[in-house]
């Protein structure tokens, strides 16, 4: 599967590294070098080093790409601005997305990254790899690419970062062919979903993460390579309301795992917590001492909806006055588990801000199961696009176009009837519209009848 | 199939759609699973924060996992990534995870593996003595700094993202390797406010911003853009159509009305905006994700401006560590750092941190009355007496 020899992948020493110049006087870059932090300069001289070294036959694409990346980068540093030119439309034929074009405005100071495009690579659910997969992707990278990269993009992508035009085929082949993966999404389409580790290494996941991540990932193969949206639209999976995958902020549609019966209480490791036999949170503040742990001050009083008490040595729980917090079962994991009767909770619409101001998710089905095939999930999920592909304006997010036809009018038209899950808190201001076919009489009213009741 | 060395690789560009291999989606997660993770998979029973940076998860069956967590720059070379791969063949049997924050999670299913990879792990660092693999960012502390792609990559930015990064997470190090803090405290960096990431929502967010209005390159934009998609791209509506004295179309931006967002020149690039005196950095405190005993909270700006200070960002820097040493000193046990905030009052979080409060914090954007306080519920703090002289209230 390799291209490079062992030899190759050693063809330095350390002297010669801690002996390496860039091509180009960097001081701000050199700087970057010191303190504890993993410097991401002095990786990108390793490499920079590495290409030096290896013969013309081994690389594709200019062998001091990285050192005019920080040649540049140095420039933009003196300079207080970006050298990259606006945009750039470069892609793979079948596909609209998952290439972002990139230009320098400096292409004669630093040719090797005169064309410097991304390529966003789809990764595995949860970001688990084999290091054949890794090694792999890094020869090819090395030979068709920069050997620059970001593990990985916001979205979940791991990122190639750096290559010419003429590369991108040859790129995607190789992936496909060889990798047997696919690249991620960019632009007006369903962006590459991404999950939180789930049932993988996490007592807490409500339903399986991955499975789920997966499963619509390849349904909607087609809505993530092809644009056809208003604008993007992304999916999250977190596996319970702690977040690790942020899905209730940097989600249109947001997954997140919940229950619907009761926490389940192991007493005697209650007793065990109380005692300090057991440490809090797992031992998340184990490097400072807050005191022996208080079962009334830490759990039981910071319940936002105060329905947990000690009835004599027993925790007791008024399950239904519970909102999953999660906050006594991530202080108390060995005592206390979500219920077993899980499932999804759906919220829709989050968003950065531009353009109508940041949001975050808003709760649109309280619990919904979780279980393969899916087929409730997306058949919610294509009520939504339904409405969103049709109605949505050039470059609305969901989030906004919600805000545009109003949340009542929204889940009308996706066929929801209102709760008061759906708010924080009812309307303040009386500005409320009526269907004129639900006011007994309508609204076509004869002025001539009202003035035989009350004169002018 | 091995990868090609032929320069278009198995393409053909006379026949683009010959073999061409289209909507793979990604590889099945399982393949990638170590045993320990496939055999428990959906059976953990609790976890234990060994120390920081070490997990340890015990299924029913009694089996044990054990994750050493290590911090990465999320910019890595094919050097860099050969060399975890080359620590998890020793070590973890040939596989490796990275987080939702970037780090690098190594996988070992015995204590005897687990002294091993520490110890190699802590021993690796680069020819400038950085670590390669610091162990930490778990529990009550601060993990990986979620970023961007700044001027490694992008056209839109207002400041650069890996330096700025490598700059905070030098100086918050001991936060990263202790878990000292209240809760956990996560920072986010994006470098222009589409906010790619996580900067709405962190306790601590570093957000690249303009202070000038764009430059319209008159003569190309009516070459160049479609002068609609500019105009609409405007949230304050700033942006009307022109004409030159040439009578090409173009269009004009009233300066007063322009809060410099950039997103006209995201869809118009004869509209350009960067400047190097202009440019900097905003700081927004008090946002979070989980739904933890409170829910989900929007960061807010708490120092409007600080330059762009290549390459250490000394302003960013020390202001970031006032909000943390004051959180720490501050908060109870569990409270984020908007849970703070909203217990003791912004106006004592102001204050707390030595942070000045400026117009510039004050919201007007559309629903900003819902941020002003409608209450005679305040803490005096020497803003509350500044204010009340200035008023003529007291001497």
């Amino acid at each position: 599967m390799r291209i490079y020899s062992e030899a190759e992948l050693k063809n330095y020493t350390e002297e010669e590294l801690k002996s390496f110049k860039c091509k180009y006087e960097i001081p701000d870059l050199d700087e970057l070098e010191k303190g504890p932090w993993p410097s991401f300069v002095s990786d990108t001289k390793q490499e920079a080093l590495r290409r030096r070294k290896l013969s013309d036959d081994q690389m594709l694409i200019g062998r001091d790409v990285c050192e005019d990346m920080l040649g540049q980068l140095q420039t933009s540093f003196d300079e207080g601005e970006t050298h990259w030119k606006h945009g750039g439309i470069v892609g793979v034929f079948g596909y609209g997305g998952g290439v972002i074009g990139r230009y320098s405005d400096l292409a004669e100071k630093y040719p090797s990254i005169a064309m410097f495009h991304t390529v966003r690579v789809n990764q595995p659910a949860s970001k688990f790899y084999s290091t054949d997969f890794l090694k792999t992707i890094c020869d090819m990278w090395e030979y068709r690419g920069s050997g620059m990269m970001n593990l990985h993009g916001s979205t979940g992508d791991l990122v190639l970062l750096g290559t010419t035009t003429e590369q991108l085929e040859p790129i995607f082949y190789e992936l496909g062919h060889v990798l047997d993966t696919d690249i991620g999404g960019s632009g007006s389409n369903l962006r590459t979903p991404a999950c939180c580790i789930g049932k993988a290494r996490c007592e807490f996941a409500c339903y399986d993460t991955q499975d789920l991540c997966y499963d619509l990932t390849q349904y909607y193969q087609d809505e993530l390579h092809r644009p056809a949206f208003p604008y993007k639209f992304k999916f999250k999976f977190d596996g319970c309301p702690n977040g690790c995958v942020a899905s209730i902020a940097r989600s249109d549609m947001s997954f997140i795992g919940t229950w619907r019966d009761d926490i389940r209480i192991d007493q005697d490791a209650v007793k065990a917590y109380i005692a300090g036999d057991i440490v809090p949170n797992a031992g998340a503040h184990g490097k400072r001492d807050w005191g022996k742990f208080d079962i009334n001050k830490e759990v039981i009083s910071l319940c936002p909806t105060k329905c947990m008490s000690m009835e004599g040595d027993q925790l007791v729980i008024d399950n239904s006055e519970c909102v999953r917090c999660m906050h006594c079962i991530n202080t108390m994991p060995r005592a206390l588990k979500p219920g077993l009767d899980t499932g999804i909770t759906i919220l829709l619409g989050a968003k950065a801000p531009i353009l109508d101001g940041a949001q975050m998710a808003t709760l649109m089905v309280p619990f919904m199961k979780a279980e393969a095939p899916y087929d409730n999930i997306k058949a919610f999920v294509e009520r939504v696009w339904e409405f969103w592909m049709e109605e949505g304006k050039n470059r609305e997010r969901l989030g906004e176009l919600m805000q545009r036809v109003t949340l009542p009018k929204f889940i009308e038209t996706i066929g929801l009837p209102p709760a008061p899950q759906m708010v924080k808190a009812p309307r303040a201001n009386p500005y409320i519209f009526w269907k004129e076919e639900d006011v007994k009489g309508g609204w076509n009213r004869d002025i001539n009848d009202y003035r035989s009741r009350h004169k002018r | 199939m091995a990868l090609s060395k032929e320069r278009l690789g198995r393409y053909n560009p006379e026949k683009p759609q010959e073999n061409r291999l289209t909507d793979l989606g990604p590889r099945h997660f399982w393949e990638f699973f170590p045993p320990v993770i496939k055999e428990n998979y959906g059976t953990w029973a609790y976890h234990d924060i060994l120390e920081p940076g070490v997990l340890a998860h015990v299924s029913d069956s009694g089996a044990k996992v054990y994750t050493v967590r290590c911090g990465a720059a999320r910019f890595m070379t094919v050097e860099h990534v050969r060399e975890i791969c080359a620590i998890a063949d020793q070590h973890c049997d040939g596989y490796v995870r990275f987080t939702t924050r970037n780090n690098i999670e190594f996988l070992v299913d015995s204590a005897e593996k687990l002294e091993a990879l520490k110890k190699d792990l802590e021993g690796r660092k680069f020819a400038g003595g950085s670590y390669k693999f610091p162990i930490g960012g778990t529990g009550a502390g601060i993990s990986n700094i979620v970023h961007t792609q700044g001027y490694i990559h992008c056209h839109t930015p207002a400041t650069d993202a890996s330096s700025m990064v490598k700059a905070v997470s030098d100086e918050l190090f001991e936060y990263f390797k202790g878990m000292t803090l209240p809760a956990k405290l996560r920072v986010s960096m994006a470098c222009c406010l589409n906010m790619c990431g996580a900067v709405h929502c962190s306790d601590i967010a570093l957000l690249g911003y303009h202070r000038k209005p764009p430059i319209v390159d008159s003569e190309y934009i009516s070459k160049l853009c479609e002068i609609p998609l500019a105009i609409a791209a405007c949230p304050v509506g700033a942006i009307s159509p022109d004409k030159t004295e040439s009578g090409l179309k173009s269009v004009k931006i009233k300066g007063e009305r322009c809060m410099f967002c950039g997103n006209c020149y995201t869809m118009c690039q004869a509209l350009p905006l960067s400047d190097k005196e202009g440019d900097g950095v905003t700081i927004l405190a008090g946002g979070k994700i989980s739904n933890r005993i409170s829910m989900p909270k929007f960061s807010k700006v708490v120092v409007p401006w600080l330059p762009n200070s290549f390459p250490r960002f000394p302003e960013v820097v020390e202001n970031v560590k006032k909000i943390v040493e004051a959180y720490a000193k501050g908060a109870n046990k569990y409270e984020r750092v908007g849970d703070w905030a909203e217990r003791i009052g912004w106006e004592r979080f102001f204050e707390q941190c030595e942070l000045e409060f400026t117009e510039h914090l004050i919201d007007d954007y559309r629903l900003a009355y819902d941020t002003w306080r409608t209450s005679t519920q305040f803490k005096f703090t020497d803003a509350a007496w500044a204010l009340s002289k200035e008023a003529g209230g007291i001497e």
